[in-house]
């Protein structure tokens, strides 16, 4: 099945942000700090008022709101009002005639700093607790350099790791990496006279932009509109509120004319929001045949200058750790800090990718020490489904048994894991993710997700959904789902999404939640109808109404497929009975699927997705470059809604983690480098992502376990293909080469000192023939 | 996006117009070919130049052929440029006009059967679409690259700027007042190292440059061009083929003319080149060090005269020292392929303008060229 709107994105006649031309629009742009933290003494920006073009200018002072996407934790302005926190953080914003005019006006604001002490690294910032900090705390005697705390203890930790018979302990260091969208972050605001404002904006999260525009610029919701046109790729980089919106929309309120700001690819490397830099700590108890006795860790995340979605991600890094094997006893301390360096927030696999790296490498360092294949190490420990984790989250659904099982035998495991010669190597990893998170980021109990249908006369059935299109597929499926339930061909059905005056609620394309949510909620409007139309046939035909099928256009009786007609008609007749065809479904998580204590929520959802991967690579031991050759992924995506979509996100997934272990980091300037905390190389040139000719072959198998409460069975796929991309790569250079590299990337210089190093090592271990083993066997 | 700065575009049909709009505008004027190297230096206000002047209409500046006194003997883009080759006397020159492209270059039958080493590298510029933009030309004069320069204005102005460009102190080198950004172009130590000259046409007239004494140790304007002068053609002495095409009678006059040690009269050599370049993703990128070798072999394979150029270090690519003097008359096996490569290693050290793991690429020096000349031996 092909996806609705491929043809017009392939042909270029998608529309996206950037492509609309409003009449009298305005260009704005944003003038950034250049110092990574500093007091905002005094901004003036007459200079730049008095620029022939220029229409408005804008400061921290005139939004003086603070928003944040966690409601308990909004740090930011839309403008910097008293402080700047980074290299890039906004001060003022224009508006002019053009681009050029608009950037000739930055350079007319005056802003007058006064340079503050900056903190690059997480452990400097929270060791001062006494400040200066990066924040004013949020209570007296709080550190003002935290974001969030959080200490959980599961089962008895210590008198685990006191039976265990291997203990493993390394340190792992993931540098962060950002999302590089394609398409740069967009937005175009219009006040209207009538006092009604919309926002039109590349993100993938529509509503909360609604809620916060309204509570930021002080307009009733109710006159705010927001409209997400098609996005170039987001990956979690466009999942809170930005300045650029709030700005669109200030600066059209205040000139009366429509105002578009266009980042520059350094802005987006500026606005983040991409994975944290993890430093981790683990210790890992076992017994003699490999089983898990106790799992301890120390994170400390490096967050930059605000909290974004951190209090999450400082959860997410311990809580998602706890399938897909059995743990008897867990603990986690993840600290957040703040820093002065662009904010991190989520990126696909949100908060648990870097655990996940760490974790799958203790497990391979086990299997190693215990001689245990490292596949079957993780069958062993294999938590199984329709269970609770240590830390009390459901698991119904879980095909991860089958994953392992592809991967070993599409890969051919056995004969290559630990046979192949030097230099060439294979690593598996297993990883588990949500689908959805039970609860939504502000409390309420309304529903997660909603959609509307309308059949029409013609027979053409309209969808009204919330939900956001970013390239994942989400208006293909629910196109499927109303062809599915109602008969109908697929371009008989139009999709119109994210546009908060005419389309229902749902919550935002984020955290694995669409499919699963606005499936359901789609089935059940599609069921509404299908009851209708059923009905009124079958009072036509004197059948009953089950015997009405609707399919390929037809309706057509069971056991008498003579008696037909097209859908159109069957449509006519259900409305002349029940008046304008219409319906509403929506979506809300199962409760009580989470344990009983502080942050028990975090990290629960309705269904859990489950994927293994296998690589094989080569290393180059004298340059230390990686070639990944192969990825096999296997992944529970419980029913694969169209196989061809779930390849995509398995690829797409593969591919984003093949290069963080390899390429990507998002990595700064020192004081000593000219200017501490400016970005060390905000392009696509120097922040390196792999390209077609880099990119290994990647092997996609679905594993489709039927999910109890899935639309169908069908869990997510989006983002947990991603976790055993990094770990597979590292275990199978080991496998390669007998190096252990517990920091990222795996670039050449990296890998080419762990090979040196191991080299010096070996020589000095033939003179003085003493091994000090890493992972000791009691 | 990045915006460009406002400029006037000029195209002139003659290189003399060319250069006399140069001439004319002076700071304010900069020449242009694929502009794959100008126009992102230009959205990154490293130049504001007021007139561009564009030298696409310019078709004597195109052509890739086999010359010698007798004149042309062999065309660019066809197979009669092979068989026309056979023919070739000892004195001949392949000429590439400047404005050929990269990826013309990279596919052309001369240039290959010729200059393998330089068909390498034009063929690893950046990707496909740039080489189909960017010009041979354009390659020679790139502007060298550094870490704290290839970046935005505004990125630029929160470091305080640096001494290629509106600025005081060098990044890289902290102290001195001389810039060190990389020489980063693919093509020249390939040029260099097959004894290549430039022609050069400025108000003044035409001149012609050795490759090896183009490139001057300063980063900020790290060639001899002068501002109003254009690069319009290339010639690299050909050893002459004979029946294989790679064999030929050096005529040592010539050779000695372009810039090389006279090579001994008469006898018959077989030259092969080679390109190897470091860099993390297999396209686009930079090279974080390049490797350009060229040898002349005696028919009893021993090495007659042989050639390294490393680059992407500082500003200028270093022609290495002291290789004939163990090369010479010997087989270019592993153990002298080893001593090549030691010898490398002493004599490069790269700088930290590029934000790559200095000593790792220090330390790819004796790797890269020891993979290199095993290309030599392996062709």
């Amino acid at each position: 099945m092909r996806k609705v709107d491929g043809l017009a994105k392939a042909t270029g006649r998608a529309r996206y942000t950037d492509d609309i031309r409003l009449p009298g629009m305005l260009h704005g742009k944003i003038l950034r700090s250049p110092h990574p933290h500093a007091r905002i003494v005094a901004i003036e920006t007459s200079r730049a008022e008095a620029l022939p073009g220029v229409h408005a200018v804008v400061t921290g002072r005139d939004m003086p709101t603070t928003f944040g996407i966690i409601p308990w934790t909004p740090d930011e302005y839309p403008l910097c009002v008293d402080k700047v926190r980074y290299v890039g953080d906004g001060v003022a914003a224009v508006a002019a005639v053009d681009e050029d005019t608009a950037i000739a006006a930055l350079d007319l604001i005056d802003v007058t700093y006064e340079e503050l002490p900056a903190y690059l690294d997480p452990h400097e910032a929270i060791a001062a607790e006494a400040g200066p900090y990066i924040h004013e705390p949020r209570k007296p005697g709080w550190n003002g350099n935290v974001t969030k705390v959080v200490k959980l203890e599961f089962g008895e930790v210590e008198d685990g790791f006191a039976e265990a018979e291997l203990v493993v302990e390394g340190d792992y260091l993931f540098e962060g990496t950002t999302h590089t969208p394609i398409e740069p972050h967009c937005a175009i605001g219009l006040a209207e006279g009538d006092g009604k404002l919309t926002v039109w904006s590349a993100t993938q999260v529509p509503h909360y932009l609604h809620r916060e525009l309204a509570r930021v610029l002080e307009v009733d919701p109710a006159r705010v509109r927001v409209i997400q046109p098609p996005v170039g790729g987001a990956f979690g980089g466009k999942s809170e509120p930005f300045d650029l919106e709030f700005c669109v929309a200030k600066l059209s309120m205040k000139t009366g004319r429509p105002v578009k700001i266009l980042y520059t690819r350094e802005e987006v490397f500026y606005a983040h929001r991409g994975r944290h830099p993890f430093h981790m700590r683990y210790r890992t108890g076992a017994t003699r045949e490999g089983l898990l006795t106790s799992v301890d860790a120390e994170i400390v995340l490096d967050g930059g200058a605000y909290a974004s979605f951190g209090l999450v991600t400082t959860y997410y890094s311990g809580q998602l750790l706890t399938a897909p094997y059995r743990m008897p006893a867990y603990r986690f301390h993840s600290t957040r800090a703040y820093t002065n360096k662009p904010a991190c927030g989520p990126k696909r696999g949100h908060g648990s990718v870097q655990p996940r790296f760490a974790f799958e490498v203790q497990l391979d360092r086990i299997a190693e020490a215990l001689s245990i294949d490292p596949i079957e190490l993780r069958r062993r420990n294999f938590i199984g489904p329709n269970t609770r984790t240590v830390n009390g989250l459901r698991v119904t659904s879980n095909g991860f048994l089958e994953c392992l099982d592809a991967v070993e035998q599409a890969s051919d495991w056995k004969r290559k894991h630990s046979r192949l010669p030097y230099g060439r190597g294979v690593g598996v990893a297993g990883s588990t993710y949500i689908t959805g998170t039970n609860y939504p980021i502000y409390p309420n109990e309304m529903p997660q997700s909603g959609i509307q249908l309308q059949v029409d006369r013609s027979g053409r059935v309209s969808v009204f959904s919330g939900a956001s299109e970013i390239g994942q597929g989400v208006d293909s499926m629910v196109t499927y789902i109303v062809a599915e339930e109602l008969g109908v061909p697929l371009d008989h059905i139009r999709v119109l999404a994210g546009d908060t005056d005419f389309t229902p609620v749902d919550l935002g394309a984020y955290s694995s939640r669409v499919t699963f949510m606005l499936g359901n909620a789609c089935i059940e409007a599609a069921k509404r109808i299908k009851v209708m139309v059923q009905d009124a046939v079958a009072e036509a035909w004197d059948a009953k109404p089950g015997e009405v099928l609707l399919a390929g256009g037809w309706a057509v009786r069971a056991g008498d497929t003579a008696t037909s007609m097209p859908l159109r008609e069957a449509f006519n007749l259900a409305e002349a009975k029940f008046g304008t065809l219409g319906a509403t479904g929506s979506y809300n998580t199962p409760k009580d699927v989470h344990g009983d204590y502080r942050g028990a929520t975090i990290g629960a959802s309705p269904a859990y997705s489950f994927t293994a991967h296998v690589a094989e690579v080569e290393v180059d031991p004298e340059t230390g470059f990686v070639n990944v050759e192969k990825i096999w992924i296997a992944h529970d995506c419980g029913r694969a809604l169209n196989p061809v979509l779930v390849a995509g996100q398995m690829e797409g997934s593969a591919y984003m983690g093949f290069a963080e272990a390899l390429m990507e980091e998002q990595i700064f300037k020192s004081a000593d480098q000219g200017r501490a905390g400016l970005h060390n190389a905000p392009s696509l040139l120097d922040y390196r992502i792999p390209t077609s000719l880099d990119t290994p072959e990647l092997e996609s198998l679905i594993i489709e376990s039927i999910d109890p409460e899935g639309p169908y069975g069908a869990k997510e796929a989006g983002e947990g293909p991603l976790h055993p991309s990094i770990p597979a790569i590292a275990n199978a250079i080991h496998d390669a080469v007998g190096v252990r590299i517990n920091t990222l990337p795996f670039s050449p210089p990296r890998v080419w000192r762990a090979i040196r190093a191991a080299e010096a090592e070996r020589r000095s271990q033939v003179s003085t023939p003493q091994v000090t083993a890493a992972a000791g066997v009691k | 996006m990045l915006r460009l700065p406002p400029f006037r575009y000029h195209r002139p049909r003659t290189v003399e117009a060319a250069v006399s709009l140069l001439h004319e505008h002076g700071t304010d004027a900069m020449p242009i070919a694929g502009g794959t190297d100008l126009m992102p230096n230009m959205k990154h206000r490293l130049f504001t130049p007021a007139h561009i002047v564009s030298l696409n209409g310019i078709s004597a500046m195109r052509g890739i052929e086999v010359t010698s006194d007798r004149g042309t003997t062999g065309g660019g883009n066809a197979s009669s440029g092979d068989r026309a080759s056979g023919g070739v006397s000892s004195d001949t020159t392949l000429r590439i006009g400047a404005l050929e492209t990269l990826a013309d270059i990279s596919a052309n039958p001369l240039v290959r059967r010729h200059c393998n080493g330089l068909a390498t590298a034009a063929g690893l510029v950046a990707g496909p679409q740039l080489r189909n933009m960017g010009t041979i030309g354009g390659n020679v004069c790139l502007d060298t690259r550094c870490t704290y320069y290839n970046q935005t204005e505004f990125w630029r102005s929160a470091l305080g700027y640096c001494l290629k460009k509106d600025g005081d102190v060098c990044h890289v080198t902290k102290v001195g007042r001389k810039c060190v950004a990389a020489h980063s172009a693919d093509t020249p130590p390939n040029l260099i190292a097959l004894g290549a000259t430039f022609t050069l046409t400025g108000p003044t007239g035409t001149r012609e440059i050795a490759a090896s004494d183009f490139f001057i140790t300063d980063g900020i304007w790290n060639t001899r061009r002068d501002s109003d002068e254009i690069l319009t053609e290339i010639r690299i002495p050909l050893m002459g083929p004979a029946s294989n095409g790679r064999e030929s009678r050096v005529d040592g006059a010539r050779i000695a003319r372009s810039g090389r040690g006279p090579g001994p009269n008469g006898r018959r050599l077989r030259r092969r080149s080679a390109y190897r370049k470091l860099r993390q993703r297999n396209s686009i990128d930079f090279p974080l060090l390049s490797v350009a070798v060229a040898g002349d072999f005696a028919e009893d394979g021993t090495v007659v005269e042989i050639r390294g150029v490393v680059s992407a270090l500082g500003a200028r690519p270093r022609v290495l020292a002291g290789w004939d003097e163990i090369a010479a008359g010997e087989r270019l096996g592993n153990e002298l392929i080893g001593a090549l490569a030691e010898r490398a290693r002493a004599q490069c050290r790269p700088l930290d303008n590029i934000i790559v793991d200095s000593d790792w690429r220090r330390a790819m020096v004796p790797v890269y060229v020891r993979r290199a000349l095993g290309d030599l031996t392996g062709g």
